[in-house]
């Protein structure tokens, strides 16, 4: 059971938060011209690093709002939580 | 008690115990636990061994044994099994046994496979049982798992209960020994919330086996008693005795069990019989201690051998004289320091034998052994034990200059204790993810780097003798509260006793040169792993600890190698000539001691095992023998039969019931969701497939919502309250995610809108009044509402109240009838509910469940999201696509649907079909096949989702997902059934009322 | 290869044992093979025994940075069923049933596949319609399972509580009788030992490091920590690792690695004779040879290589077994691990080609890889060795995701109303 820094709520544990998968990955916005591609992208493929991943959460039994972590998924530690919006540039941290 | 001394010890002389063993009487004294007051009577066969049943004695004293299984049973219900004797504090009346013997301990049939042993080596099941074939699974496979198992589970219930409690604290400290207690008393001073457990009934750790030890000037259990009383009198301070820390988990999370009832005779109704704490501590002190390690010769599992320090405690803390006759094999200096304590007990110590040079045997207990004139005989080692239920005398080696043994004398003897050095106790530091570093001189894995916020004092990270134990406890307790950002200093504290360190000899005792032993040498005790089946393994190429592990099963048992794991290194180390450090450890996982499944269960049993949502309707339809289902954490009324009504009976009456006159349902499980703000319709345009600007206030809409992925993910009636404000329903099952969906587009994709979501589930409850008397019911009761088809038309929403209660009146229908939905607050529900079918009386009106509900809509080809779809459909197959805004640049899901795949011809569409014979229903999920009487396997081209008979059509209908299904309408298929098929044909799914004639009046 | 036997055993036993020889080699690597797996597990060593055995490639090479069988052969329940909804699993899974049944006689090492039956449970109407719907597509596909009331399912599972006034009483289960356990272990070194004896390489504690393409963009090498080792055919049979491997080649799949748990009782006499399986309310157990429970736990929420999880998660799943088997509350946990697991978006895997020429990947076996790792090497063998997939394997590309020709066993079990 992790504690979880919410940006908004602080240190929680982690039964009150939901897991949201890879951070930053976009939605295509124009359907019209996106691409099979760009569709498979989206929808499916992510980059399930070994090492410092960004990641959403979301405190959805707290103040319900989705945030972004970036964590060693070899450790399962937290180096760093930050609000949606916000994309901290850390050494080491791929997009 | 013929073993035991007339003095010292702390248990209580003046109160006798009377237990059973084996259903022998026996007597002890309150203190004492299962194995002190079974060797206090003289008592050492206690069990037998898993796979050769060898007689098994007592090796230790805690919970490190391997051999002295028991099963304690209170009551049928009540039976434990595979409890270690050395750790089980007898109570009056307490009865116990041995495990895996049959017919007796003394008498085991099961002992032929001693006999049977060379055809039994380390991995022998994977080299035979193989023919004939058939014979694995008919003899050989259960002639295993009879043998196999130790003890019986029980076959009753358990009635006990188990608790749980979560708890935050500043410092953790784990064990009570020296260095736990200085490290709990410092961390204190500074004001930290303190915890501090030990695994054992009384704290002190290895002080309680000390007889000459001080501390501060005081007998070192009186300064135990000082601190522990000073602790217990902080209130920020918690001792939890009887509490094993368990499992190291992620971010300083620690799990500990505590025992509260097992060591009583009568279990106080109050208390559950464990409770399991899961402690959050800002930081953690380890203390842990270490355990001793055997030795490895020919016969060291014959009762009566033991470790030196088991030996010791007996004497010291148990008053117990462990033998007559006692021969000590020294492989560490702590073996001198049990040969002056159990001299002392009046048992002659016919020899110390030690396996080290003259030169190399030196500390305070050498010293106290010559001054007691004990007979030191160095340069030795142990060919063999003579004995078969008990010790009778030990075989000595004589270890030449060139390092060759020749045979020494026997020496005729009733125990042998037996010290091959220390092993530091890291597992909780390693289950910290910290790593582990080898020291050469103390030939120990000692804590390193740490990844957790902890730190290890004393025994456990190789800090040896009395006063550098507190001292470092000390040290360490004020660092953890330093840490913690608290602030204190450790004051020294001094201390005396005869300080023996933890170095020893990990491996093998030397044998006679090329000589095969004889009898077997064991490493691990409890699942008979012999120094010949590590060798086997390592000469039919596994390597990797990991693999000799797993090959030979050591350090596998129920004590997960505490006191063999080392000496298998060290065996490995020496045969493959590599350095015990290169060879490695194997993985330390959770638990450290078996924890028992009902202190994880804790309190969720029955009701408590998952929240309960109950309807407003809920008690009404208990009290009418409603039955009910369970959907999500929904109890929801399947039926409410009549008299001896079954399903069926009850289905048929409450659909007829709705067709000719009036229902009621509850429908307040469905998922509700307030969509507010000014671009409320934008949103829902953008997530929903259909349109919603066009939708009027008070007008409602039936919304189909896909995935990304564009597949039906949900749907539901939504309503627009106002320009700014909509009110979605949900499925029942999907409210929660279908809440989470829209968060998440809200807040991580869509930040340009100005839109806010709120659940309100909970906040509206719901009865659906459905049926062509369903206006006329309303009019007696809702004011204020104009109810004409005209002012409230099929999908109008109105206001209004009934009985002074607020309501909002939604005229749909799940039912091809006319109907309503009417919603109240949902503190009115029950009332709302009563109000009806008071209402209705002069219409009949017949309260109805979900499997009415699900016949009903089938009739009109309505679709369940979840039954008649799979999240493998689109909006199209499921014959949905008129909902889709066709004009909408873009929607969720909107350019999934669009790849080739997902809009081919030959899909699943969902169909109605209808059978040749219309008494037969189909099943639900059988197949849909082209043509009739194939072999198996055969190609299938769809199922059924939904299948019933309908009351009002006097006939079974179905509908079913069919490869081009659309396209074979008035095709006969058949359903696949393995007692023949059933011929179909493919039909509309909309089988009653296909004009909506009835809902439209 | 030496013959495991009653015999052979007999025979060492006059010898004090000293005749048996090493299991496999402890290979070097070579300059350069034919083809080289990725990943010693029972898959990949798998793959190799069939590529030699099969497909007469004896020069080849597994590479395992760890020890073999170490990550989730070593780590999961042990289940053995083949009854998957849709057409292409329950073939390929059913594939891999029948190797099971004797596969300790062609690799001749006892993997002690025991047929006890997995009975899958069923709660509430929902899952009884979804267990239905399985029966008859099984029954089409000559894929036994069939239905259970839960007097039946108590007959069969003695231990089992079928009272009904608990929270999610057991309305039923679907019971495929030829499902069963085996030794894990046992897989992964009864294929090493076969593949070895037919010459294949079995490299252990040799850590892929980077996979080298040559002008044209296909395979020509590995790098390791111990060197590089060329090969134009590499298959990549790395579980929770695959992401890693399969990004030094620059190929992005749909996979997310989760941490998985599973554990053990103390060792009891006999109690349960078959596998329980609940998805409902995720509760999996049987008991070993050696009379432990074997339990299996969920995943944790989020994507880790740590080998290990939550007590929440292992804490959920006891509450579970607790409420379905109510004399097993007094036993206790014995032990506790993690294994990581790499999912797909359909929880189905992907056998297949890659967008680089000569590399092969065999992943996303999620929580349920150990059943199919017979059929699975034998489809992946195929598929290396011909370039092409095996008929059984052809639906499991990467493809599918993009082309939206999911094979979504997960989504099928879909809960809703």
């Amino acid at each position: 059971m992790l504690v979880i820094e919410c940006p908004y709520c602080g240190a929680r544990p982690e039964p009150e938060f939901a897991y949201g998968g890879q951070a930053h990955v976009a939605r295509p916005s124009e359907p019209a011209t996106t691409t099979e591609d760009e569709l498979l992208q989206y929808l499916y493929l992510r980059d399930n690093t070994r090492g410092l991943f960004r990641e959403r959460w979301r405190h959805v039994r707290g103040c319900g709002r989705f945030f972004n972590a970036i964590r060693d998924t070899t450790t399962d530690f937290f180096v760093t939580t930050y609000k949606v919006g916000e994309r901290p540039d850390l050494p080491g941290v791929g997009a | 008690m013929k073993a035991r001394t007339t003095t010292g010890g702390r248990v209580d002389r003046s109160k006798k115990i009377q237990f059973t063993f084996d259903g022998r009487s026996y007597e002890g004294l309150a203190g004492d636990t299962l194995a002190s007051a079974l060797l206090a009577n003289g008592v050492h066969l206690i069990g037998r061994s898993f796979k050769y049943h060898r007689p098994r004695g007592i090796l230790g004293s805690g919970s490190e044994e391997p051999n002295a299984l028991v099963t304690v049973t209170r009551d049928a219900a009540r039976r434990t099994p595979n409890l270690r004797a050395t750790q089980v504090e007898i109570y009056e009346g307490m009865t116990a046994e041995s495990q895996n013997r049959w017919p007796s301990l003394e008498f085991d049939v099961g002992a032929i496979n001693n006999l049977l042993s060379p055809m039994l080596p380390a991995g022998f099941y994977n080299k035979t049982f193989m023919w004939p074939r058939s014979w694995w699974f008919k003899v050989y496979e259960p002639k295993i798992r009879a043998a196999a198992g130790l003890g019986v589970a029980p076959t009753l219930p358990d009635p006990d209960r188990y608790a749980q409690q979560y708890v935050h604290c500043e410092v953790l400290v784990v064990g009570a020994g020296p260095a736990g207690l200085a490290a709990a008393a410092a961390a204190a001073q500074s004001g930290a919330r303190v915890i501090l457990c030990d695994e054992q009934a009384e704290m002190g750790g290895s002080l309680l086996s000390e007889r000459s030890a001080t501390i501060e000037g005081l007998p070192a259990m009186d300064w135990v008693a000082q601190t522990l009383a000073s602790l217990r009198a902080n209130p920020r301070v918690r001792v939890l005795a009887r509490t094993t820390a368990f499992g190291y988990f992620p971010h300083n999370h620690v799990g500990l069990s505590e025992r509260l009832t097992e060591h009583l005779a009568t279990t106080p109704a109050n208390l559950p019989r464990e409770r399991l704490w899961q402690v959050r501590a800002s930081e953690v002190v380890l203390a842990t201690g270490g355990i001793e390690r055997p030795l490895i010769f020919p016969g060291n599992d014959i009762p009566g051998v033991m470790l030196a320090a088991a030996a010791r405690t007996y004497a010291n803390r148990y008053g117990v004289r462990v033998g007559e006759r006692i021969a000590v094999l020294a492989g560490s200096d702590a073996a001198f320091e049990a040969a002056v304590d159990l001299s002392a007990t009046g048992a002659t110590v016919a020899v110390i034998a030690d396996v080290r040079p003259v030169g190399s045997i030196d500390g305070p207990g050498y010293a106290a052994a010559k001054s007691a004139r004990l007979r030191i005989l160095p340069n030795a080692t142990a060919l063999g034990v003579t004995g078969k239920l008990r010790v009778e005398g030990l075989q000595l080696g004589l270890i030449g200059a060139d390092g060759q043994v020749v045979a020494g004398n026997t020496i005729a003897c009733d125990t042998i204790v037996m010290s091959g050095g220390y092993t530091p106790s890291v597992h909780l530091h390693s289950q910290s993810r910290g790593k582990l570093s080898y020291d050469e001189t103390l030939g120990a894995f000692l804590p390193a780097a740490t990844v957790e916020r902890t730190r290890s004092a004393g025994f456990s990270r190789g800090v040896s003798g009395l006063a550098a134990a507190l001292n470092d406890g000390a040290t360490a307790g004020a660092a953890a509260a330093a840490a913690a950002g608290l602030h204190t200093t450790a004051a020294p504290l001094s201390a005396s006793s005869l300080d023996a360190g933890l170095a020893g000899q990990p491996g093998a005792l030397p044998q006679l040169a090329g000589l095969i032993p004889p009898k077997k040498a064991f490493v691990d005790f409890q699942n008979d792993v012999t120094t010949r089946d590590i060798a086997l393994a390592q000469r039919e190429g596994f390597e990797s600890i990991e693999h000799i592990k797993r090959y030979t099963t050591t350090g596998m048992a129920t004590d997960q190698g505490k006191t063999s794991g080392l000496n298998a290194l060290g065996i490995v180390a020496a045969t493959s000539n590599r350095r015990l450090a290169e060879v490695g450890l194997t993985t330390y996982r959770m638990p450290y001691t078996p924890v028992t499944f009902g202190a994880f269960a804790g309190a969720a049993r029955g009701e408590q095992f998952d929240p309960v949502r109950r309807t407003p309707s809920h008690d009404w339809a208990v009290a009418r023998g409603g039955v009910f289902e369970d959907v999500g954490n929904w109890k929801r009324t399947r039926y409410f039969p009549i008299g001896s009504e079954d399903m069926d009976a009850a289905v048929h009456r409450e659909c007829l019931g709705v067709r000719n006159s009036v229902g009621m349902f509850d429908a307040s499980t469905l998922g509700k969701i307030e969509v507010v703000g000014k671009d409320a319709a934008e949103f829902l345009n953008r997530f929903y497939v259909n349109n919603w600007t066009s939708l009027g206030v008070n007008r409602s809409r039936y919304g189909i919502l896909c995935r990304d992925d564009g597949f039906v993910y949900d749907d539901g009636v939504i309503v627009r309250l106002a320009d700014d404000r909509f009110h979605v329903t949900t499925t029942t099952g999907g409210a929660a995610r279908v809440f989470g969906m829209m968060e998440d587009y809200i807040q991580t994709e869509w930040q340009d809108l100005s839109v806010w979501i709120t659940s309100t589930t909970e906040q509206w409850a719901v009865v659906a009044v459905q049926g062509p008397k369903a206006r006329e019911v309303l009019a007696k009761v809702v004011t204020n509402v104009d109810l004409s088809a005209a002012a409230l038309p099929h999908m109008g929403v109105a206001h209004g109240q009934i009985g002074g209660i607020p309501v909002i009146l939604m005229r749909v229908s799940f039912t091809g009838e006319l109907g309503f939905e009417i919603n109240v607050p949902a503190e009115y529900g029950t009332d709302l509910w009563e109000a009806i079918y008071a209402a209705g009386q002069e219409f009949a009106i017949t309260p109805y469940g979900t499997e009415a509900m699900h016949v009903l809509r089938a009739e009109k080809g309505y679709i369940i999201v979840g039954q008649d779809t799979d999240g493998t459909l689109t909006p199209d197959d499921a014959g949905v696509a008129w909902a889709i805004g066709k004009t909408k640049r873009d929607f969720v899901g909107k350019r999934g649907m669009e790849r080739p795949a997902l809009k081919a011809a030959n899909r699943k569409q969902l169909v109605g079909l209808l059978t040749a014979d219309p008494a037969v229903v189909l099943e639900e999920g059988a197949q849909v096949v082209l043509e009739p009487n194939r072999p198996i396997p055969f190609a299938m081209i769809g199922h059924v989702t939904s299948s019933y008979f309908s009351a009002t059509l006097g006939r079974s209908i179905a509908m079913a997902v069919v490869e081009g299904g659309r396209s074979k309408m008035d095709q006969t298929l058949h359903v696949a059934m393995p007692g023949g098929d059933i011929p179909v044909k493919v039909v509309s799914t909309v089988f009653y009322d296909p004009q909506g004639a009835r809902l439209n009046v | 290869m030496q013959k495991f036997s009653g015999w052979s055993l007999l025979k060492e036993a006059f010898g004090g044992h000293q005749g048996w020889k090493t299991q496999w080699r402890r290979a070097a690597p070579k300059a350069e093979y034919d083809a080289i797996i990725i990943g010693g597990g029972g898959h990949g060593l798998g793959t190799a025994y069939y590529l030699a055995a099969e497909h007469g490639m004896t020069n080849i090479a597994v590479v395992e940075k760890g020890w073999i069988g170490g990550g989730n052969t070593g780590r999961n329940t042990t289940i053995i069923r083949s009854n998957y909804l849709f057409d292409e699993s329950a073939r390929l899974y059913d594939h891999s049933l029948k190797f099971w049944k004797d596969l300790s006689q062609v690799l001749n090492y006892n993997t002690m596949f025991s047929p006890r039956g997995v009975l899958m449970l069923a709660h509430t109407v929902h899952d009884m319609q979804v267990s239905k719907r399985h029966i008859h597509a099984n029954r089409g596909n000559g894929v036994d399972n069939e239905w259970l009331t839960p007097e039946e399912a108590k007959a069969f599972c003695p231990i089992l509580n079928i009272e009904r006034n608990i929270r999610y009483p057991v309305l039923g289960g679907a019971l495929q009788r030829r499902g069963g356990v085996a030794r894990h272990d046992t897989v992964a070194w009864g294929y090493a030992r076969a593949a070895d004896a037919l010459g294949v390489d079995i490299i252990e504690n040799c850590e892929v490091t980077g996979l080298r393409k040559d002008a044209s963009g296909a395979i020509e090498a590995i790098e390791t920590t111990r060197g590089l080792i060329r090969s134009k055919k590499v298959g990549v049979v790395a579980a929770g690792h695959t992401s890693v491997v399969m990004g030094y080649a620059g190929v992005r799949l749909p996979l997310e690695s989760y941490p998985l748990q599973a554990l053990v009782s103390e060792p009891v006499k006999p109690i349960m004779p078959c596998v329980v399986m609940s998805n409902t309310i995720h509760a999996y157990m049987s008991q070993s040879d050696k009379g432990e429970l074997v339990i299996g736990a969920g995943t944790d929420a989020y994507n880790s290589y740590t080998q290990r999880g939550g007590l929440h998660i292992s804490a959920h799943t006891l509450e579970s077994i607790c409420e379905l088997f109510p004399m097993v509350r007094r036993l206790k946990m014995l032990r506790n691990w993690g294994g990581i697991v790499d999912c797909t978006p359909d929880r189905s895997p992907i056998i297949s080609k890659t967008p680089v020429e000569g590399l092969y990947v065999n992943c996303g076996w999620g929580t349920g890889g150990f059943k199919a790792t017979p059929g699975s090497a034998h489809v992946f063998a195929h598929t290396i060795a011909h370039n092409e997939p095996h008929p059984l394997n052809a639906a499991f590309t990467i493809e599918r995701f993009r082309d939206g020709l999911l094979i979504d066993e997960a989504a099928a079990a879909a809960v809703a109303h």
